[in-house]
């Protein structure tokens, strides 16, 4: 026995030693755990991860020039773009075979559509060809070259050969350039004209917009959930109904309402002409702007702030203001010093949900701001249904999405996700 | 804390009072749109205006035309008959899932918690038009797009993140002793489960799922792009209401989703303070 | 045995001509459209006789057209087309044709002639203009003004929507800069025949939104058809552009004091494709309808509701009062010779070039 003691394991009852014995009910333990998460974390996977995975693909996908065109791709590898001149005849002769059974299988406008974002009119230029091509004798002995630039000019320009070749291979940074407005010129990457830039400032944008939504966010809440944490409950519960009142009322309608109040004959304008604090002819800009974007999400997104900085103060007893103050100190110094360190967590709470739920926020920033006061997702939403270049769409959607995971990660970092509480 | 004592100060009680005011006026602030909704939707014209007339109480102004259509146009009547199908599906889908995994993410020793959690969170994360776009392009792919269970379990996506967080923060104060004595009782998980410790964390589901419940509700984005003419929802009513003919009909729709939640709300608290009652506590 | 052949024969002759039994025929169509009023007038005016004609038959409408390329494109990826018509404009038509996304069609043979035997190609005319597009209707989009606002002299020209001096106040515009840079170029001085040379240079897309600069200020934009009339009712805007059937709805059926201004309106077409590679039943019964509701009496019909004018010559005799007001609808529409003295017609091949390059020019300029 003296000897087990010594240098054998210390067993457990059915004589396992504990280690072992410890290590399969943690095991257990974390297995049941992995149980109970795993139908959900399939489902998400499934119907959300992969959808959205499967989104911000398309932001590099690239392989419809390289599968509509495989011989011209193929033809133009040895050609030198910068050199000025027009490919040799046997890329053309590869353009005619491709165009010939793309055309016949109507997806050489698809392929024109996709080049024309990098280069206006080469969309055409795949379609009016495209026309004659399904006729065109491959076997006749044509020069190509010639007969191709017959039958519209544009295959005489380099710049539409280069626009091909560069875009020829299955995976693209175009599209990601093009959403930092930059774009492939002769020598690489550059910047993007000033005329067409948008991108980047619109993002810009929309991180200061979303922070503004969020500081008075946190201002507007805070008086309100200290209210409803300290008045009896009975009457904290009546005003609470007004607080979930406004989510219960659909953000369409939300949405509209402001506009009835914020336009330049709108309610809040016409009570102020007629108390006599504006005059008629000079009623205030107050929608169509950032500043009606501000306030319209400001009110929709209000409870979120509320919520989580209601639960938190409900936990703060009333004892250690009391305490504070009877200590000597004023009734600003007990606030500050005591009191609004221990609601930091509801702030922290609040604001990451607001300004993660702003950012992403299109239907009211379309509907009240205006060409100022809109976000980057009118944009993503715009590619996406209106001018149909998906790929932009996926990868602007990607450069937002990065920003709120990087804000999600700080978060996660410095509060805890798990602090967050609603209600 | 909430009365004024008596000791009070002059400047204190200045205070006192202003700061009820700028409380009365953030409440006005949250609730002045519905304010003018309602009105609006007794209008007897076709715009979102006050017509002088209206503004003259005059009663040739006002009409129950809005109403009288949200009840009779079957397109509108079918939008709801969709939310009424989608919603609560959506959510019945979201708080049972999301619960059980709840459950299982605050016991201790989960492996890769932080991944897991981010992942269960990401629907509330990413901007709702990626979410949607994605949804749209995947579920075209598997054949779920135009469906009622596409939708469905889009809506459910959506609104897990509600429920994860809310049955998280109850989780995190209850305490596991209780499910250890249920167990050394002779119970089995699963009554443990349900008799247990179900009802102490039942506040935390109900509220998760009610965010869940008008997530799928309220929603617009998704169910434009995942949704086909079978499923549309009244959002999506209201949404082409805004768009093809601004008319107050969405007005009216509103107007009485107010009532009815003011209805649910005030019976919910009346319940409550009945309970209570009968319990022979105390408020609060 | 012969005769037997000679029937067999004959049947495929007429299921060829497009007569095909009923019972071979799907009993469910889902027609896309733009629902509001608009729809309503496609419901009265053709689907609700033609269901009345078929007892069987339910008809299923998806308010989508605003999406309709975006929508069908992902249905054609995922292989699963649920649309049997789409209501599309001419522009997006073109784009879905050219993408193999619509069918094309043999527009005399699928298409009843005019009363009188006017082959329907005749009898549109340059309407058809893709293989695969049936319009329905002519539109314009053009300009309103609030008749008590604008002063005492009211605007005549499309120019007027530039001179701030004489006509002060807010102006809505649509948010894209299809049709909104040749107003500005043409008001700047440019003949109507030069505004798509111009615009094809640089200096041409500057000197437009230079002039577009000189009332960016006071410009409302909208998206949505449904704003301009609420903005116009609103008194927020003096003047607005919108699709002319808004304004006819806002003027006569709102009683709203708007006048309209039809100098330079912007002509454009709706009508219908179908989307390409239908199983037969639901092509024979997509095409059955079709051939019902753009003949020539339907189409007039349809005018009784709304007043977008009707995209058949023969069509146009026959359009009569409005089905409620009892007004002649003949003097609103877009294509009356006292309207249309002085009109836009877009130039669909420029702009299907340029619209991505322009657009995100136009992007870039608003957010200046």
């Amino acid at each position: 026995m003296s000897d087990m003691t010594d240098t054998g394991p210390v067993l457990a009852a059915d004589g396992t030693p504990l280690k072992r014995s410890l290590a399969r009910a943690l095991r257990r333990q974390k297995m049941r755990a992995l149980m109970l998460i795993a139908p959900l974390l399939l489902f998400i996977l499934i119907s959300f991860i992969l959808p959205v995975g499967d989104m911000l693909y398309r932001s590099v996908q690239n392989d419809i020039v390289s599968k509509t065109l495989p011989n011209t791709v193929v033809a133009l590898e040895s050609w030198d773009a910068n050199s000025g001149e027009l490919p040799e005849e046997a890329v053309f002769a590869a353009m005619a075979t491709d165009l010939k059974s793309a055309a016949a299988a109507k997806i050489h406008t698809k392929v024109g559509g996709r080049l024309n974002y990098e280069n206006p009119g080469i969309s055409s230029l795949f379609r009016k060809t495209g026309r004659k091509a399904t006729k065109f004798d491959l076997e006749a002995g044509i020069v190509w070259k010639d007969e191709l630039i017959d039958i519209n000019d544009g295959w005489g320009d380099p710049d539409v050969w280069r626009t091909i070749q560069t875009y020829s291979s299955p995976i693209t940074a175009g599209y990601f350039l093009n959403a930092i407005d930059m774009r492939v010129g002769p020598d690489g990457a550059e910047s993007r004209p000033e005329e067409e830039q948008i991108y980047m400032n619109l993002l810009k944008r929309t991180l200061w917009m979303s922070m503004m939504i969020t500081i008075s966010c946190i201002l507007l809440a805070y008086p309100v959930a200290w209210i409803l944490a300290n008045l009896p409950a009975r009457q904290a519960n009546l005003l609470m109904i007004l607080v979930l009142l406004p989510f219960w009322t659909s953000l369409l309608v939300r949405t509209s309402a402001w506009k009835i109040l914020l336009q330049q004959q709108g309610v809040i304008n016409d009570i102020l002409v007629w108390i006599g604090l504006v005059s008629d002819d000079a009623r205030l800009v107050i929608i169509n702007n950032q500043f009606g974007t501000i306030v319209a999400m400001t009110h929709i997104l209000l409870p979120f702030m509320i919520l989580p900085m209601y639960s938190v103060m409900q936990t703060i007893p009333v004892t250690y203001l009391r305490a504070a103050k009877s200590l000597g100190a004023t009734d600003w110094t007990a606030f500050w010093r005591v009191y609004f360190p221990q609601t930091i967590p509801g702030i922290g709470a609040g604001s990451i949900l607001v300004f993660i739920l702003a950012i992403g926020y299109y239907i009211t920033p379309a509907l009240v701001g205006g060409t100022k006061g809109t976000f980057i997702s009118n944009q993503i939403a715009f590619h996406i249904s209106t001018s149909l270049n998906w790929g932009l769409a996926a990868a602007l959607g990607a450069i937002l999405l990065a920003v709120v995971l990087v804000l999600y990660w700080a978060y996660d970092r410095i509060v805890g996700i798990d602090n967050v509480k609603l209600g | 804390m909430s009365g004024l004592p008596p000791y009070a100060s002059t400047g204190q009680r200045v205070w006192y009072y202003t700061f009820r005011v700028i409380c009365g006026l953030i409440f006005f602030f949250l609730i002045a749109p519905i304010v003018v909704v309602i009105p609006l939707s007794f209008n007897a014209q076709d715009f979102f205006t006050f017509t002088p007339e209206m503004l003259r109480l005059d009663p040739e102004g006002f009409s129950l035309k809005h109403y009288r259509d949200f009840f009779t146009d079957s397109g509108w009547q079918a939008a709801l008959w969709n939310s009424v199908r989608i919603a609560p599906v959506a959510t019945i889908l979201s708080v049972s899932l999301g619960t059980l995994a709840a459950i299982g993410l605050s016991q201790d020793h989960v492996p890769a918690r932080r991944a897991i959690m981010a992942i269960l969170i990401s629907p509330m994360i990413v901007p709702l038009i990626i979410s949607a776009a994605g949804m749209y392009f995947f579920f075209s792919r598997i054949g779920l797009q135009g469906s009622y269970w596409g939708v469905v379990l889009a809506h459910a996506a959506l609104g897990i993140p509600f429920v994860i967080i809310t049955v998280t923060a109850t989780l995190v104060g209850f305490d596991r002793s209780l499910t250890r004595a249920a167990a050394n009782m002779g119970a089995d998980p699963v009554t443990t489960f349900f008799r247990v410790q179900m009802p102490l964390i039942l506040p935390g589901v109900i509220s998760g799922a009610l965010f869940a419940f008008i997530t799928s509700f309220d929603e617009v984005v998704v169910v434009l792009f995942v949704g086909s003419a079978g499923q549309k929802t009244l959002p999506w009513q209201m949404f082409l209401g805004l768009r093809e003919q601004i008319s107050p009909t969405i007005l009216a729709v509103a107007t009485i989703l107010v009532v009815v939640s003011i209805a649910l709300l005030t019976t919910v608290e009346l319940l409550r303070r009945r309970s209570e009652r009968l319990r022979g506590m105390s408020p609060s | 045995m012969k005769v037997m052949k000679t029937l067999a024969a004959t049947t495929a002759l007429t299921v060829a001509a497009g007569a095909v039994a009923a019972e071979d025929m799907a009993n469910e169509l889902t027609l896309v459209s733009w629902g509001g009023a608009y729809q309503a007038s496609q419901n009265k005016a053709y689907v609700e006789p033609y269901l009345a004609m078929n007892p069987g038959l339910t008809v299923i409408w998806d308010e989508s057209s605003a999406e309709a390329v975006a929508k069908l494109r992902a249905m054609d990826e995922a292989k699963n087309v649920t649309w049997d018509l789409v209501d599309a404009v001419a522009s997006d038509s073109m784009r879905l044709c050219d993408e193999g996304l619509a069918e094309e069609l043999d527009h005399n043979a699928v298409l009843a002639a005019a009363p009188d035997g006017t082959s329907a190609t005749d009898d549109f005319g340059d309407l058809i203009v893709s293989d695969c597009f049936v319009p329905q209707i002519v539109y314009s989009t053009t300009f309103g003004y609030r008749t008590d606002m604008v002063g005492a002299e009211m605007p005549t020209s499309v120019c007027d929507i530039f001179d701030t001096t004489k006509f002060p106040g807010k102006r809505s515009l649509q948010k894209r800069p299809i049709d909104n840079v040749e107003w500005a170029l043409y008001c700047d001085g440019v003949a109507k025949d030069e505004i798509y040379d111009t615009l094809g240079t640089d200096e041409g897309v500057a000197r437009a939104f230079a002039k577009l600069d000189t009332i960016k200020s006071d410009v409302v934009w909208w998206t949505a058809g449904a704003e301009t009339p609420q903005l116009l009712a609103d008194g927020e805007v003096v003047f607005g552009s919108t699709f002319n059937g808004r304004l006819f709805s806002a003027i006569a059926e709102q009683n709203q004091p708007i006048g309209m201004l039809w100098d330079m309106q912007s002509f454009d077409l709706d009508g219908w494709i179908m989307p390409a590679n239908l199983p037969a039943d639901r092509k024979a019964r997509a095409l059955d309808f079709l051939k019902f509701a753009t003949d020539t009496q339907r189409l007039a019909d349809q005018a009784a509701y709304i007043s977008y004018g009707p995209a058949r010559a023969s069509s146009a005799p026959l359009v009569g009062k409005h089905a409620e007001l009892g007004i002649d609808m003949a003097p609103h529409m877009p294509t009356d010779p006292d309207n249309s003295g002085n009109i836009h017609v877009y130039d669909y091949e420029w702009w299907a070039d340029n619209r991505d390059d322009l657009n995100a020019k136009f992007e870039a300029w608003l957010a200046k």
